[in-house]
């Protein structure tokens, strides 16, 4: 992080408005709007999906159909109407090689910052790039092949491995689960598929960029990560989206499974459109990441969340096995009119179960940002511990922080702590910096950075550097 | 002719509209130290407030040339670039930001401002250990966060060791001895001296006479209801440990 300047940090700040608000052309093919069992169907038909899969997609949709929209959050927002949204859209050209990528598609990447080329030669990262909802390129293959890794797009691991997805789909977050899960298990499109073998260390980090790329377009991303036992793996999410006025839904599910001594690191940094200054337009990001822990095993979740319009996301861990390990980091940036709910759940099953909660909510504008977290400790969890830290710095007098945390107990051995603070971020700490030469939309960032640095630390050098870009861009003129 | 660095002509300044700075007068030339002293609320830290150019404080009349500018027309870090350094009486904490970070930020930035190239990490990193020892700053507090768990005293010598990084033109230490232990506060002196050249001033905000003792005035100047009521030499912050203020206030 030492690396990343603050002049870096000035030219990122010159540009206003939303970074990566353009969008591409790309002929896309997609089916017309509306869901029901026909749009399930087809939607399998083209994946040509195993009839398994398409019998865990319907019955989802029936599930999902007795169930109703959560309520529950502190957030306010028009419904999304479900018979308005086309449930599939892909590019229409598929690729052989890197070769044949369309060059718009790659100048994308490019302004990403993920160029391909420079991927394969230096960065050891490999990328599976998700453009809407179908993976056109995937790198660093043969490296991974060797090590017998698989990294690959959820329908080619369908395709390839599937008594994998099908002993491990939904063993963490049933279709049952809530609303936008089932949702997703009935529809998703594509995503990301990683099983790292026994005892394998894998010796880079795995990298997913979305982007969602087609107006009135949902995105239903499905995300299974498998370590299995005495594995490691590092995986990164992160999210851009172009600028639209109309609201887009996103819907995501993540797995991870942690076999008995098995860790798995997973990063998001999130910057889908937030809507513009008068809160038109923006993501809807309702998501259910969850990850389960066999013995010893560790689960950390880190997150950097400063766009989408809406924040529904508690991505959390059941600690099933005993001596297993969770954590949650979160940053979470509200500008303008946004609102997050977002913190996690930690499930204590097993002995001597631990898990670490450093939620760090920033408040900026008119927005409303939420911790919302449980700490849950079962009957047979001896000698439980968590560590819940949640703070909140608010940057105007309009803006809302608020705290929901859950404690459930049934085991008097456990031993739980709960730290709050909130804040207004300091006229004299500006000040100071100001007359030391700083001007003050520099020393804004300096101190949120300062602020959320035990949870940019958490994150991967590269992911690093743009989370604190991201802050940045996302508190620009922020201070009232 | 010796340059002159600060020229305060009649200035007035309030805070919330009370009346604070009425009329205040002010020379400082290139090589000079000054000492302003006085009692409690005569406006001796609104004065630093005021040049620094912090929120609140409006200037109601007179003017302030700083070096050839208007400093009034200049936002605070602007001021700071142009070469005028505050050392608080209450140093801020940043947690989370090191002082390394901070500083080369500070410093990236005022050379940007002079159209200067930014400073190298490797020589950045050579200032730090150079001139960490001007206050005999512990080289681990330079990477701690700024002035976080810092003792009264090591926040005082963070000042000190910041204002021998960023090398201001005026540097204005506001009660930079309240709080001090003996050994600190010759420690703070010593760095001041050292940093003190021809070409640049320090204007010492101190209610006691205990540190001009270790740093020299040239100057010492009564500051009572808002302005300079009487001006005179180093003996004249011995007559005011003896009689204090009253007989120039009455």
């Amino acid at each position: 992080m030492a690396n990343y300047t603050e002049e870096e940090l000035a030219k990122d700040l010159k540009s206003q408005e939303y970074e990566f608000g353009f969008t591409t052309d790309i002929e896309s093919e997609k089916i017309p709007v509306g869901l029901n069992e026909d749009v399930i169907r087809l939607i399998s038909s083209k994946k040509n999906e195993p009839q398994w899969l398409l019998d865990y997609r319907l019955n989802a949709f029936k599930i999902w159909q007795e169930m109703t929209e959560p309520e529950w959050a502190h957030v306010k927002y028009e419904k999304p109407k479900f018979q308005d949204i086309s449930y599939f859209s892909a590019p229409k050209k598929q690729y052989e090689s890197w070769d044949d990528v369309d060059p718009e598609m790659k100048a994308t990447m490019d302004k990403l910052g993920i160029s391909m080329q420079e991927q394969k030669k230096l960065t050891g990262v490999a990328v599976d790039f998700v453009m809407d909802s179908v993976s056109v390129a995937t790198s660093f293959k043969e490296k991974l092949g060797e090590l017998d890794i698989i990294f690959c797009s959820f329908s080619e691991a369908v395709e390839n491995h599937p008594e994998l997805v099908k002993k491990y789909l939904g063993s963490v977050v049933p279709s049952t689960d809530n609303f936008y899960a089932a949702l997703n298990s009935a529809v998703f499109s594509d995503g990301s598929f990683c099983y790292i073998p026994k005892g394998v260390r894998c010796p880079m980090e795995l990298s997913t960029y979305f982007r969602i790329n087609e107006a009135g377009t949902g995105q239903f991303e499905r995300t299974l990560l498998v370590a299995d036992k005495g594995s490691y793996v590092s995986y990164l999410e992160g999210c851009t989206a172009p600028q639209r006025d109309e609201n887009q839904l996103h819907a995501a599910v993540v797995e991870l499974i942690a076999l008995d001594d098995a860790e798995i690191k997973y990063s998001t940094v999130q910057n889908w459109f937030p809507g513009d200054k008068n809160g038109v337009g923006g993501i809807y990001n309702f998501v259910t990441k969850r990850g389960l822990c066999e013995r010893n095993a560790k689960v950390s979740w880190t997150q950097v969340e400063t766009g989408s319009a809406v924040t529904w996301k508690y991505p959390s861990c059941i600690l099933k096995g005993d001596n297993s390990i969770g954590e949650f980091y979160s940053v979470a940036v509200t500008n303008n009119y946004q609102q997050a709910d977002t913190g996690t759940k930690m499930i204590h099953l097993g002995k001597n179960t631990r898990s670490t909660v450093i939620s760090k909510g920033i408040s900026a504008g008119k927005s409303q940002n939420s911790y919302r977290g449980l700490i849950q400790i079962n009957k047979n969890a001896d000698n439980a511990r968590n560590f819940t830290q949640c703070d909140s710095l608010l940057m105007t007098d309009e803006c809302g922080a608020h705290t929901f945390p859950y404690i459930e107990c049934q085991n008097n051995s456990a031993k739980l702590e709960h730290e709050a603070t909130t804040s207004k971020i300091g006229e004299d700490q500006i000040f100071y910096c100001q007359q030391r030469g700083i001007s003050e939309e520099k020393a804004i960032n300096l101190i949120v950075n300062g602020y959320a640095k035990e949870v940019l630390n958490k994150l991967p050098m590269e992911f690093a550097v743009e989370a604190q870009k991201l802050l940045a861009i996302s508190l620009e003129n922020s201070v009232g | 002719m010796t340059r002159t660095l600060l020229n305060i002509k009649d200035l007035h300044a309030e805070i919330e509209d009370k009346k604070i700075l009425n009329g205040l007068n002010l020379e400082v030339k290139a090589g000079e130290i000054h000492a302003i002293m006085g009692p409690n609320g005569a406006g001796k830290s609104t004065l630093a407030s005021v040049l620094s150019g912090k929120d609140g404080y409006e200037v109601t009349a007179g003017q302030v040339d700083f070096d050839g500018i208007d400093l009034m027309d200049l936002d605070p870090d602007e001021r700071a670039k142009e070469g005028l350094f505050l050392a608080f009486q209450y140093p801020v904490e940043i947690p989370g930001v090191s002082n390394i970070n901070f500083l080369r930020t500070a410093i990236n930035e005022i050379r940007e401002y002079r159209k200067e190239e930014s400073v190298s990490a490797k020589d950045f990193m050579k200032m730090v250990r150079e001139r960490s020892k001007v206050v005999e700053l512990d080289a681990k507090l330079a990477s701690r966060s700024v002035n976080e768990g810092f003792s009264g005293g090591e926040k005082k010598r963070n000042e000190i060791f910041q204002m021998a990084m960023l090398e201001p033109k005026l540097a204005i230490l506001d009660e930079t001895d309240s709080g001090l232990d003996i050994d600190a506060l010759r420690i703070v002196a010593a760095g001041v001296n050292k940093l003190k050249n021809d070409n640049n001033a320090v204007v010492l905000i101190t209610h006691y006479q205990r540190l001009l003792d270790y740093i020299i005035p040239d100057f010492v100047h009564v500051l009572a209801d808002g302005k300079i009521v009487k001006t005179g030499g180093k003996e004249l912050a011995l007559e005011l440990e003896e009689k204090g203020y009253d007989w120039l206030t009455k």
